[in-house]
């Protein structure tokens, strides 16, 4: 008697995530996304405050190289309430460095189901979908889902250095009034979406 | 001679003290309620979501739109299946008591009804509303339903 050949199983494809927490909430993230995993301590001699960001959530850039990294504050970002963060995420191929409470653990994760389309707001842009670990629903959140291209615009601008009253009045001085007059508004009052 | 054949089967589900009827055949099941997992997002509609049979199922409250109020108790989930225009999702609706299976003619919706309308019927001296639970629950307009690639990739695959 010839016993059937058993089907050959499919390896299941796995990904190893970060488990971590903001504001106590339980969130997601791919290993790989993970460039580095810095505490707060460490990185703060290498921060600057911008001055006028636009955006509530970020405060702080980090330059690296000839690279800006912008500190995202997660709470501010998923607008849960405020928090001590401890950690950061530097995001592998983004230009955040992500504040988080702290890592809950490493694990491994089978299976990612798209966020169903019932979410049909912002958060289709922060999470790759959601995924269930020991009987608990995570997101699993997606690295450039931190600062949008607008966002990344309104903060590259709000880094290029303004000149002074003085110093336009010097450079218009020194044209010897070869430009045509034209109109100044004044934008300063303008406010961008967050 | 009227008969069965001629009629459609709709489940009816109580919310508060107001009866509402769903087609049958876009009813999953009625499941007990279970842990509601949370977290962040800005669809106020979605109040988290519940595992069901290895699915993540949002939950969607639709009594503060039907009744004007959220519920304070809920004794079932009616998990029911939303359509949209790439297929068809679960999603579980709090109800407050338990849900009936009848048969009745469906009368269509008129333009001056409602979007979540999508018809009435007649039961035991009520004129029940029959739900369009495309209209009454959230879902993404064609521009922006984006899945991402990698996460049908995976479901596929696992």
């Amino acid at each position: 008697m010839r016993l059937p050949i058993p089907a050959k199983a499919h390896p299941v494809q796995t990904e190893q995530i970060i488990l971590f927490r903001v504001s106590g909430q339980l969130f997601a993230v791919s290993s790989a996304s993970v460039q580095e995993v810095r505490s707060v301590d460490t990185l703060a001699g290498a921060a600057k405050e911008i001055a006028q960001a636009g955006l509530r959530k970020v405060r702080h850039i980090v330059q690296r190289g000839e690279h800006a990294l912008y500190v995202v504050n997660g709470a501010m970002h998923f607008g849960l309430p405020p928090f001590a963060p401890a950690l950061v995420f530097v995001l592998r191929r983004t230009r955040t460095a992500l504040l988080v409470d702290g890592i809950e653990k490493m694990t491994t994760m089978t299976r990612l189901q798209a966020l169903p389309q019932a979410f049909c707001n912002d958060e289709r842009d922060w999470y790759r979908g959601v995924t269930a670990i020991d009987q608990t629903v995570v997101p699993v959140v997606k690295p450039e889902g931190f600062l949008t291209p607008d966002e990344l615009f309104l903060l590259d601008s709000s880094l290029q250095p303004k000149e002074s009253p003085t110093e336009i009045a010097a450079r218009e001085s020194a044209l010897g009034g070869l430009l045509p007059q034209t109109d100044i508004i004044d934008d300063s009052s303008a406010s961008f979406p967050q | 001679m009227s008969t069965q054949t001629d009629s459609e089967s709709f489940v009816l589900l109580r919310l508060a003290e107001r009866r509402f009827a769903v087609a049958a055949v876009d009813i999953a099941e009625l499941v007990a309620p279970s842990r509601v997992f949370r977290f962040p997002h800005q669809t106020k509609e979605i109040e988290g979501v519940i595992l069901r049979r290895g699915r993540i199922v949002p939950v969607c409250d639709v009594a503060a739109r039907l009744i004007g109020k959220n519920l304070l108790s809920r004794r079932f989930y009616l998990i029911a299946q939303r359509r949209y225009t790439t297929g068809t999702e679960w999603i579980a609706l709090p109800v407050t008591g338990d849900c009936e299976l009848i048969f009745a003619e469906m009368i269509p919706a008129s333009e001056a009804d409602l979007p979540h309308v999508s018809g009435w019927l007649s039961h035991d001296g009520d004129v029940i509303e029959v739900l369009n639970l495309t209209a009454l629950t959230p879902g993404p307009t064609t521009a922006t339903l984006v899945v991402p690639a990698d996460a049908v990739q995976q479901e596929a695959l696992s």
